[in-house]
């Protein structure tokens, strides 16, 4: 069964309509990176499948692991592992980072019907996770976001992505900010999490960052739709090429 | 650990059940007749088995509060008239003797009562040395554990009544000293009428180990509820003292008026922390407590210091400005707030700050939450008086919102009166945004976890001024007061 199944999506921000008809499987194990110009609709893919108020489908359907994805809550999408790596991740101030871990991975464990960790289980458990991403302990302490760098604030993605261990992680354009050391990094903490069961959903806009997450398939998106799809060598034809094509093609 | 447990239990069952106080104990009263006059002062006295000294005290008061108005044009507060004569000012649970000896002589309704709130006395009796409690049950304290062994120390702890009888120079000396009983209309009313209250005088040298804890609970029908504490830290002493509260659902308005006078002599200490969830009244207002208190402490002497950590989550009807007169010199003074309004609630709180002494130092750390149609206001003066050289304040007030139907109101006054000192106030106000709240539920929050961890964020500052007993306790209040705010 595919991981993830999108028929003929559409979906609307403000009235407006910005995805025109999307078709896209994901088997379990796959890496698929969406690329394609601004104002495509590439975050607006990743948005709908997370469940972010304000993005209305208006048509298609989306199922996951057999159910009705869009008939879910954005919480229960979360639990039932769809996780979003935020372009933009958001601070919140006075919540330290542990706190924040916890009560998510927590959260994750009461839909699923685990009990709780205690604290002496999730210490160990975040303390194996940061060490292998380079975090320090007191960046765990330090408030969710707050003062971070574009580099930190993307490593406590991925921090948050390995502690959740999702099925499905959209990276929505994890590589906007980041300089080249912070780039590799955060594509190590990826790819330390690629496995048979996980699939990504990687939204950029340049080829960089597939240089080190290096995806099974590749689909350029334009005007609302999958203009074309190929392997990962069709990213680099686009980092020659341009998209040049494509807004032509749509214009 | 064990005083611990049982709390988190306490709060698990007030998250369980959006209030399940509501609830009312048939037990036969002995009542005042409803209404307000001399009689009914010197019934009140009588009952107590006061001095003369006292009654006279009281009539004073009553005579001055016939003088006064009661305050209606400053506070942005929005209520009905309330009629004074239409309460009853004297409600005791009826007892066999002049009161019980031991727990096995309490009521066992009223017994039962405290384990609906899940304060179970008989545990908190067994677990020794953690937190002493003396209980009130409407006007009369029913049960005082832990008197013997702080009486060994030379602590005393008892019932305001009791401290009037048995150590009359020192509530002589001190009762009015802070807020005296022509202060204001509604700490007058309280020194006419108040029934009781805590007394604790914590003598020179001595580190109070335990925490001194109070519950309160207003139980009679429409009764008004008039406590009275006084705390003296003597010389070189600490204390830290709790006090919280619940109080049964009913469709009435019910007055409380108490009063709070805390003295700290030369290097002493007092911390005093308050959780209070009254009922706030229903989705659309109806019913709820008016809770008009005068909290005030007194820096007498050089080196001392106050700390007021107040959260305000429940009322109907918040009007409260804990205060600290720095008198002495080098002494401190502290106000740390969180004060959560929703649906309909209003509050009008803040602090004082009176400078008087030199060096004095003062801090203040105000957090306001606003839900649903609510009102929170900040209101708060620092004075700097002419001898002040050198004094210091630092405010910070942060104001949160949650909804576009509540309102936030910041209302500093600054009044400097010497060159020499230095007085500094930051204010926010954010409101708890979309993204924070998409963010959180990406990571399988639901709305009400999310926004319980984004207020407790803006809080922890405070929170954790908190003794452990009620940090949990307040950080599970702040949960369950915003529930149904977003969504």
């Amino acid at each position: 069964m595919a991981l993830i199944e999108i028929r003929n999506l559409h979906a609307s921000v403000d009235g407006k309509e910005i995805l025109k008809g999307i078709d896209l499987v994901i088997e379990p194990g796959q890496a698929h990176a969406i690329m394609g110009p601004n104002g495509a609709g590439k975050s607006t893919l990743s948005n709908v499948i997370a469940g972010r108020p304000g993005y209305e489908v208006t048509q298609g359907s989306v199922t996951y692991l057999g159910k009705d994805l869009l008939a879910l809550e954005p919480e229960a999408r979360a639990c039932e592992g769809i996780f979003l790596a935020f372009q933009y991740p958001v601070e919140i101030p006075g919540v330290a980072t542990t706190t924040f871990l916890k009560t998510a991975l927590n959260a994750h464990r009461k839909y699923r019907g685990e009990g709780e960790l205690d604290a002496m289980q999730f210490l160990k458990l975040v303390r194996e996770k940061t060490r292998a991403l380079g975090i320090g302990d007191d960046k765990l302490r330090r408030p969710l976001n707050v003062g971070f760098s574009g580099g930190e604030k993307k490593r406590n993605e991925v921090l948050q992505m390995s502690m959740l261990e999702p099925r499905l992680a959209l990276l929505d354009e994890t590589d906007s900010g980041l300089d080249i050391d912070a780039l590799k990094v955060v594509a190590e903490g990826v790819n330390a999490l690629r496995s048979p069961e996980r699939s990504f959903l990687i939204i950029t806009h340049y080829q960089r960052l597939l240089d080190y997450i290096v995806p099974d398939f590749v689909h350029v998106l334009a005007d609302g739709r999958i203009a074309r799809s190929g392997g990962k060598e069709l990213a680099l034809e686009l980092e020659s090429r341009g998209y040049a094509e494509f807004t032509g093609a749509a214009a | 650990m064990a005083a611990e447990l049982s709390t988190v239990d306490q709060v698990q069952a007030v998250a369980d059940d959006k209030y399940k106080y509501g609830f009312v104990t048939d037990i036969e009263s002995d009542l005042a007749p409803k209404g307000l006059n001399e009689d009914i002062i010197r019934f009140i006295s009588a009952k107590k088995g006061e001095p003369e000294w006292m009654l006279a005290w009281r009539l004073s008061a009553y005579r001055m509060w016939l003088t006064l108005e009661e305050p209606h044009h400053w506070a942005r507060l929005d209520y009905p008239p309330i009629d004074y004569q239409d309460s009853h000012y004297y409600a005791a649970p009826k007892r066999k003797e002049d009161g019980p000896k031991s727990l096995d002589e309490v009521d066992p309704q009223i017994l039962e009562t405290y384990k609906k709130l899940g304060i179970p006395i008989q545990e908190q009796a067994m677990l020794a040395g953690v937190v002493a409690v003396d209980a009130v049950f409407d006007s009369v304290s029913v049960a005082t554990t832990y008197k013997a062994k702080l009486e060994e120390m030379g602590v005393i702890f008892c019932p305001i009544s009791e401290a009037v009888k048995k150590h009359p120079d020192l509530v002589r000396k001190y009762l009015g000293s802070v807020v005296p009983y022509s202060d204001n209309f509604f700490a007058t009313l309280n020194s006419a009428v108040f029934t009781d209250g805590s007394f604790v005088y914590v003598p020179k040298g001595l580190r109070c180990p335990m925490e001194l804890s109070t519950y309160f609970r207003i139980n009679e029908k429409s009764t008004g509820q008039f406590e009275r504490t006084l705390i003296i830290a003597d010389e070189g002493s600490y204390v830290s003292y709790l006090e919280g509260c619940t109080a049964p659902q009913r469709d009435e308005n019910q007055l409380h008026a108490a009063v709070v006078e805390l003295i700290a002599l030369d290097d002493a200490e007092i911390k005093y922390s308050t959780v209070q969830n009254w009922y706030p009244g229903d989705a659309e207002g109806k019913g709820g407590i008016y809770n008009f208190v005068t909290k005030r402490g007194a820096c007498r002497g050089r080196n001392s210091k106050i700390s007021w950590t107040q959260v305000e989550t429940g009322s109907a009807i918040t009007w409260k400005y804990p205060s600290c007169i720095l008198q002495g010199d080098n002494s401190q003074g502290e106000f740390y707030s969180v004060a959560i309004t929703n649906n309909r609630q209003q509050a009008d709180t803040g602090t004082k700050m009176i400078h008087i002494g030199r060096n004095t130092r003062s801090r203040i750390v105000s957090k306001g939450i606003s839900a649903g149609r609510a009102n929170s206001t900040y209101r708060g003066l620092v004075r700097i008086m002419p001898k002040a050289e050198g004094a210091r304040n630092f405010t910070q007030c942060d104001s949160l919102l949650i909804g576009d139907r509540c309102g936030a109101h910041t209302v500093p006054y600054i009044e400097s009166r010497n060159p020499t000192a230095k007085v500094e106030h930051e204010a926010t106000t954010s409101k708890i945004s979309d993204e924070q709240l998409f963010y959180c539920k990406q990571r399988g929050l639901s709305d009400e976890e999310a926004v319980s961890l984004i207020v407790n964020g803006f809080c922890k500052e405070v929170l954790q001024t908190l003794p452990m007993e009620f940090a949990v306790e307040a950080q599970k209040l702040v949960a369950i007061s915003l529930e149904g705010s977003v969504g």
